[in-house]
Order: C-alpha cells, then structure tokens, then sequence
C-alpha cells in the first residue's frame, strides 16, 4: 500500500516539483550564431597551410601528410621553382573525406599543414569541398599571428 | 432597450473578444517559453525582445500558407469544422462575469456579457457542441489519423464531461444558484471560496476540464507519435489556425470558469477586480502548461478507465456527501 502511494500517487507533486526546479534554473541554450562558446586548445577544425616568416610556403609536397592519410583525402602534384626548390603545383583535400584526424599535422616534417579552429565551412555543393592550395594558404600579410607557437607548446607537448 | 445599454453591451462583447484573441496568441507563446524553460531551453528569442513579437509572427505566417483542401474530402464538412470548433470555444465566456457591476449614465451594468439564470447549464451545453467539430474534422478528412483522433477525442470528451457535471452539480449545490454571477457574489473574498469548501470537487473539474480540452496529458485525439496530429492532419493555413485558437480559447475559458466557480470570480483584495480576475486565470493557463511539461500522455484504455473507475465514483460520492451536509 506504501509502496502504491509512493508509486502512484506521490509521483505526480515529485514530478511537478522536478519542472518546477528546472523552470527556475538558467538556461543550457547557446543562442549560437550571436553567441560561440570557445573551442578547446585541442580542438581540429578547417586545415590551413603556413608559410615562412618572409612569406614563402612551408610545404615542399613530399607527400608524407597524403601517405598518413587514412581517408585518402589528400591529392599533390610537385613542381620546381625557379630557385630550384620543390613545393607543390597542386595541393588538395577533399573536406568530404578528410575525418579531421590530424595524422597529417603529425606527419608533417616541415610543420606546413595544421588543423586550425574553424568549423563554419558548410556548402551546398559537393565540390566546394575541395579545397585547393590557394583555399588552404595563409593569407600573407598575415591577419591574424601565427598559430604555430601556440600549437607547437598546447597541441602537442611531446615534441620537444 | 435603449441605445445607451446596447452600445456598453457591445463595447463588453468586443473588449472581451479581444482580450480573450490576445490572450489566445499569447497563451502560444507562454507555452512555448515556459515548456523550453522546463526543458532548459529558451524558446522563441528572435522575433522581438524575448520572442515576444512571435505570435504575430506565427499568425502572418500561417494567413500566408496554401490553403489546401484534399481531393478525397468531404468539401462542406471539411470547411465548417474549424469554425464549428472556434466559435463554441468563444461562446461559453459570455456568461462568466469578469468584474463587479459598474455604474455609467445612472444605469448599473455588471461586468458580464449575459447574466444568464442558468449560465452552468449554458456552458456545459456549449462545451459540449465543441466535440462535433473534432468529429466532424475527424470524419470529413477522410484520413484514418484523423478518424482515430476524432473518435478518441469524442469518447474521451463525452466520458469526462459525466464527471465535469457532477463536479459542478457541487459549486450548485453549496451556491443555490445556476447563476454564475451568483455564485461568485455567494463566495465573497477568500474564505468562501468552493475550492476550499470542496476541494474534491475542484480536482475533478479540473482534471475533467483538461481532459476536455484535449490538453496534456490527455491529448490522445493529436498524439503525434501515434496519429500524426490527429483530427486536423489534413488541415493547413487558416483552418488549422482556427483549431490552434480554437484549442487556447477553450483552455482560457475553462480557467475563467474555474476561476469562477472555485475560485471567487473577481474578489480578491487591493487590486480591481477584473485584475484578480485575470490573475486567477492566468494563473489556471500557467498550470495547464506546467502540467503539459511535466505529465506524460496517458493510454487510451489507462484515459477511460481512469474517468469512469476513478473519477466518476469519486464525484458520485462527493455530490452526495456535499448533498447531505448542505441538508
């Protein structure tokens, strides 16, 4: 009969009580477009191609980022500058694909290719998701200061 | 009749319909905010400060939607439904007095639209005519989510209405009167009060006044997980709107009805009279959504046996100790 009571008829102000507890807290929401709550340290978004501090790029297309790539998203093709460095005539990722592992950021030798924080890059067609190398490179002059510091000391701390 | 008495009248008839319309759109929006804070969440926030332009919103946006009539319809039925269900949900407000008689021109008036000898009877018979609408919805759409929901709807309104009945066979018992102005003036301020008199009485009515408008956790008739939407599935643009107002307009006469069969009409202390009033069933409209958040829909057979088990034994035996105190 307790039991009945406490089942039956009890449950009904428990659950009145509960709304109530809720209607008087603050909110969970994020009024999202207006309000962003920032990314963790860690957080992989939108790749980006860094250059050097006089502007030239960092990437000399050795192909490793592509090889440890497992969902096979990265395409490049090689060409000699007139220095005669080699860098690359075509570098692109299909952001379908990619899975944002960062295994490219890792296998990296030349510290070109870095996930960066962005993550508003939503399309509506299939092959604006190929990015190419002039997608993917820095602006120069630069705008914002280069993340490498801040992501050589927080991102991966077994570097050095 | 004199033309002075009909133009108050018709100043009354206009002041309340539009109160009771605003009160309808923004009974969309309190729910709407007080359902997400329940839920943690904020609700409408962009149409105006708060979401608080966001009736308008809705309603300009459901005037501009097709209006579209199924080819498998029953053409007439199908068209008079939604104004079947609209304008009973309006009527029954006329009788409840919302404010104490005032004096204008050397003629009183009280502040009801008809001070009806036999207002109860006025509303039971009007809520009553509101379940054809949901049958007639129900039939002419020729869909069987809305057949369903219209024959649920039809059950659960006629088997809750036996135990509204009995509850407000109570409130005349104890007034004397089928009066509702009487009624009021016969519980004066607090005390008097019927809810504190028989609060039996007024759980009943109240659970059978929500079950009657098909609100939660009686909401079978539109139970989305079941029956699409229930009796207005096929319907969209104006005539769907007119089954949402239909819905709020009967929610807030049954609080105004409440409030004056339990809860003392207009008394109350310091403040007007008409401002209690609205204070009472604002308060009413605020539990019915607080409920809605909290309760979880009940089974058909859980519905019917709870209203005929449970409720009309309890309402039974409450007439007759009522009856034998009140001899």
């Amino acid at each position: 009969m307790n039991d009945f009571i406490k089942r039956h008829i009890l449950a009904i102000p428990i659950g009145f009580y509960t709304t109530l507890k809720n209607l008087i807290r603050k909110p969970v929401s994020v009024q999202y477009p207006k309000v962003k709550i920032p990314m963790a340290p860690r957080y992989r978004g939108l790749h980006f191609l860094e250059r050097y501090e006089d502007g030239s790029e960092r990437c000399v297309c050795c192909g490793l980022c592509a090889a440890a790539c497992p969902a096979d998203a990265i395409y490049m093709e090689p060409e000699e500058t007139e220095k005669g460095e080699r860098k690359a005539r075509i570098y692109e990722i299909n952001l379908l694909r990619c899975i944002f592992c960062g295994f490219c950021e890792e296998a990296c030798p030349e510290e070109a290719i870095f996930l960066g924080k962005e993550y508003e890059f939503s399309d509506d067609a299939r092959e604006k998701f190929i990015y190419t190398k002039e997608d993917l490179l820095v602006k120069w002059p630069r705008t914002k200061p280069s993340p490498v510091n801040f992501i050589r000391k927080k991102r991966r701390p077994y570097m050095k | 009749m004199d033309w002075t008495f009909l133009i108050v009248k018709l100043i009354q008839v206009i002041a309340v319909f539009a109160v009771l319309l605003t009160g309808c759109a923004y009974m969309t929006w309190l729910e709407r905010k007080l359902v997400a804070r329940i839920q943690s969440r904020l609700g409408p926030m962009n149409a105006g400060y708060q979401g608080l332009l966001q009736p308008v919103a809705d309603m300009i946006k459901l005037l501009f939607k097709e209006d579209i009539t199924p080819k498998h319809v029953d053409k007439f039925i199908y068209g008079i439904a939604p104004l079947a269900s609209f304008i009973p949900a309006t009527l029954s407000i006329a009788v409840v007095p919302f404010g104490d008689s005032i004096t204008l021109f050397g003629r009183t008036y009280d502040l009801v639209i008809s001070n009806l000898n036999v207002g109860i009877l006025y509303v039971l018979a009007i809520t009553s005519i509101g379940v054809y609408s949901i049958i007639m919805a129900g039939y002419s759409s020729n869909s069987k989510y809305s057949l369903l929901g219209g024959l649920r709807s039809s059950a659960q309104m006629i088997s809750y209405e036996i135990g509204m009945g009995l509850a407000i066979v109570v409130v005349i018992l104890l007034s004397g009167s089928l009066n509702l102005v009487d009624i009021v003036d016969k519980q004066g301020s607090f005390v008097g009060w019927y809810v504190f008199r028989n609060p039996v009485a007024f759980v009943v009515y109240f659970i059978c006044a929500v079950a009657e408008t098909n609100r939660s956790p009686f909401d079978l008739p539109e139970a989305e997980s079941e029956l699409v939407a229930g009796y207005h599935t096929e319907y969209s643009s104006m005539k769907f709107g007119m089954f949402f107002v239909a819905e709020y307009a009967n929610m807030i006469t049954v609080g105004a009805i409440a409030t004056t069969l339990f809860f003392g009409g207009w008394h109350g202390p310091f403040l007007p009279p008409i401002v209690w009033f609205l204070i009472k069933v604002a308060a009413f409209q605020v539990f019915y959504i607080w409920a809605r958040g909290t309760l979880p829909r009940l089974r058909y057979d859980q519905l019917m046996s709870f209203g005929w088990k449970v409720l009309l034994p309890i309402a039974v035996i409450n007439v007759m100790v009522t009856a034998f105190f009140v001899l």
